[in-house]
């Protein structure tokens, strides 16, 4: 079996390659980049004129299964991840039951197997219930495995927990990644604190409810030697000291998510829940602090932050809706329409940032095009005219701000361990 | 587009001054002996009232029925929403039974916007959260409007818990709109700091005699003091630095008059002798509460 993808503009940063060639990729692992390849046999796919990409990973998904499958479920999840271009995508422990035992993170990866279209990796939860008192059992759940640490969602109040977690992760090659938000200084909060917030009478988060916890967190990484990822970071605060830590030797990564790129506050339409995710749409002052961050290299990543929920939970008083939005098939396209099209980045750096950087953070062993690895491959276009149409999407849910947008380039084909997943219809 | 009335940042000078207007056509009717008229005969408002209220929700209903219109009032305990059913599905429900208009308090901050993208019956806002409360800063208008002749370059002290008020936004939306300077004032946790960027000429103050004066118009706010358990203020000073007494009125203008949206906390927002008080309007507003609340309905169901 094998599938050669023609005449594209091959981009893989991993191996400093971009030129028009061919990759080959049989029995599942890339065989090769080079003019005119061609095997028999081969199943042919014409990408002249698009970009030929190592496979995009998406460190930070929801995937809702096991627990919530009313709103997603791997299988679903993965057929989105798929449409958006993306091969592998690591999904957060905060599923019902949580993962913070091997044994569910066996189910997941069992799961994974039979009914997922893309690579799926679990991150395990860092502390028993992400209650934020007992540790979880970090070293079985590797071992099933898990490929970090995180309790998302409900982040760990407790700095000496917080502490003991990170020695953990470093024993165990862990990375360990966190959700910045002090829990007492977010409390009630729906929007970002500011002048929406107000005049919209919502109760605010503040910029510093993510800040504390970034500095927080910082020192321990500084006391622990932990590899320390900071979750969808959206504050100007928080990204200068993520680049000063970093000068001081700290191991320290972190992602943002292309709504936090895109969109600022003042953008929000008064009261629409598909505005409402944590953290939440920052000012545009915050918002471009994020696009500099990308651009001087101290974000590294860019993961979606997939959040499924389901119609009805969305259709409820703004106060009442959960936090989050879906966003696997709108991501590589926002990153194109905001940050190459404009010319901030180069589309090589857009390409390290869905492959390169998070394999940096996640060490998959995927990212890179180079032979032997494994057969992930996006292709995409650049100037393809398309627009979003939630109705159609491949998630279960239909919670994104994006519904009807029209975009400039996105992704045209999905290939998965040497096998075509998605093509564009 | 849903035809009811969200609240006043969304309105015109033009569309307050009609319903100011009217209003002050309907004083009269309030002390007649026979106070009925047909104006909305054979219409139906429905009062959906998720949150305790003596004075709104009565006010609404004697303003439908002096327009001839019928009105049934429901709150929340004893109907659906004990039940669990969601709010849209509580709504869609009314609005199969064809009602002319819903007037609805709730809880949250846009309760109302979210059901007015989701229903074609028209929605009158009668509070929702700590957003707006567009009748309240109708009928406060109408009051000062009745001792003064313009809004214009009047200056009005609002004073309390502002984040929290609902009352504060509508009435900072309407008095901006007609060239009042507003200060409004308050603990410094009750008083963000982009409420400034809620209008133009507004502005804050901590320091209640600042606020007051020179005020032509002193609105004083509700306060709850289970805000305390939120470490929002300390509440066994409040009424030393905050409360409203008879010595700060001699700052203000020598014909300044005393509102307050009610109900009242003698003793804690304002002194009972301030409550008492010669200039203080607070059952005026009371009672032009229902003659605005006459011209609203008109306006949206007529």
């Amino acid at each position: 079996m094998s599938i050669v993808i023609k005449n594209g503009r091959v981009i893989d940063p991993a191996s400093q390659t971009d030129r028009v060639a061919d990759v080959l990729i049989v029995d599942g692992r890339i065989a090769g980049v080079a003019p005119n390849l061609s095997s028999p046999a081969a199943e042919a796919y014409d990408a002249t004129g698009m970009i030929v990409a190592p496979g995009f990973i998406d460190m930070h998904v929801h995937l809702r299964e096991p627990g919530f499958e009313h709103a997603e479920n791997i299988e679903s999840g993965s057929r989105a991840a798929a449409a958006g271009g993306f091969t592998s995508i690591c999904c957060m422990p905060n599923t019902k039951p949580i993962n913070d035992s091997p044994t569910v993170t066996s189910y997941i990866v069992e799961r994974a197997r039979s009914q997922a279209v893309v690579n799926v990796f679990p991150i395990g939860a860092i502390t028993k219930g992400s209650a934020g008192e007992e540790l979880a059992a970090i070293g079985a759940m590797k071992a099933a495995g898990a490929v970090a640490i995180s309790d998302d969602g409900q982040p760990v109040m407790n700095s000496r927990v917080m502490r003991r977690a990170m020695e953990f992760a470093r024993s165990y090659d862990l990375p360990l990644i966190d959700h910045c938000e002090d829990l007492n200084l977010s409390a009630g909060g729906d929007m970002h604190e500011g002048v929406k917030s107000v005049r919209w009478g919502l109760r605010g988060i503040p910029a510093a409810s993510e800040d504390v916890m970034v500095a927080r967190d910082l020192l321990l990484a500084q006391l622990t030697g932990a590899r320390y990822h900071v979750a969808h970071i959206s504050t100007r605060n928080a990204v200068a000291m993520v680049e000063q830590a970093r000068r001081h030797g700290v191991a320290v990564t972190c992602e943002t998510t292309p709504h936090h790129f895109t969109l600022s506050d003042d953008q929000m339409p008064p009261y629409d829940s598909n505005y409402k995710m944590k953290p939440p749409l920052r000012s545009c002052g915050h918002r471009s602090a994020v696009v500099d961050g990308i651009v001087a290299g101290i974000i590294g990543v860019i993961a979606t932050d997939h959040a499924p929920h389901a119609g009805s939970e969305k259709m409820q008083e703004f106060e009442r809706c959960p936090f989050g939005i879906i966003g696997l098939e709108t991501a590589l396209a926002l990153a194109l329409e905001e940050l190459v099209h404009p010319g901030k980045i180069t589309l090589n750096r857009m390409v390290e940032l869905f492959t390169t950087g998070p394999d940096t953070v996640m060490r998959l062993g995927r990212g890179t095009l180079a032979p032997g690895a494994p057969g992930d491959v996006t292709v995409f276009s650049t100037d393809l005219a398309w627009t979003y149409d939630l109705n159609r999407s491949e998630s279960r849910s239909r919670n994104s701000p994006f519904d009807g947008r029209a975009f400039r380039g996105g992704p045209m084909a999905t290939v998965v361990n040497g096998q075509f997943v998605w093509k564009r219809g | 587009m849903n035809p009811g009335l969200l609240g006043i940042e969304e309105l015109d000078r033009a569309a307050i001054e009609a319903l100011l207007t009217r209003a002050r056509e309907y004083q009269p009717l309030q002390s007649q002996s026979l106070k009925k008229l047909d104006t909305l005969r054979g219409k139906m408002i429905v009062n959906l009232f998720y949150e305790a209220s003596t004075r709104t929700r009565t006010s609404f209903e004697i303003a439908a029925k002096r327009l001839g219109a019928d009105a049934v009032s429901i709150t929340a305990s004893g109907s659906s929403v004990s039940k669990g059913e969601s709010l849209v599905d509580t709504l869609n429900t009314l609005a199969a039974m064809r009602p002319d208009a819903i007037v609805m308090r709730h809880a949250a901050s846009g309760a109302p916007h979210f059901l007015a993208r989701h229903l074609p019956t028209p929605i009158i806002n009668a509070g929702d959260g700590t957003h707006e409360h567009p009748t309240q800063a109708l009928l406060d208008a109408r009051t000062i409007l009745d001792r003064r002749p313009s809004l214009e370059g009047l200056r009005v002290a609002i004073i309390g818990d502002i984040a929290h008020s609902r009352v504060a936004r509508s009435n900072v939306h309407l008095l901006a709109k007609f060239g009042a300077q507003i200060v409004l004032c308050g603990p410094p946790s009750l008083l963000p700091v982009e409420l400034k960027d809620l209008a133009p000429e507004v502005t804050l103050t901590n320091d209640i005699r600042e606020a007051i004066r020179d005020a032509d118009v002193i609105m004083m706010l509700r306060v709850q003091l289970e805000r305390q358990h939120e470490a929002a203020f300390p509440a066994s000073e409040y009424f030393r630095f905050y409360g409203l007494r008879l010595e700060h009125l001699e700052l203000a203008k020598p014909d300044a008059i005393v509102m307050h949206p009610g109900p009242i906390n003698r003793g804690r927002e304002l002194s009972s002798e301030v409550a008492d008080f010669q200039r203080s309007v607070i059952l005026n507003q009371v009672e032009n509460g229902i003659a605005v609340r006459m011209a609203v309905l008109e306006k949206v169901i007529g």
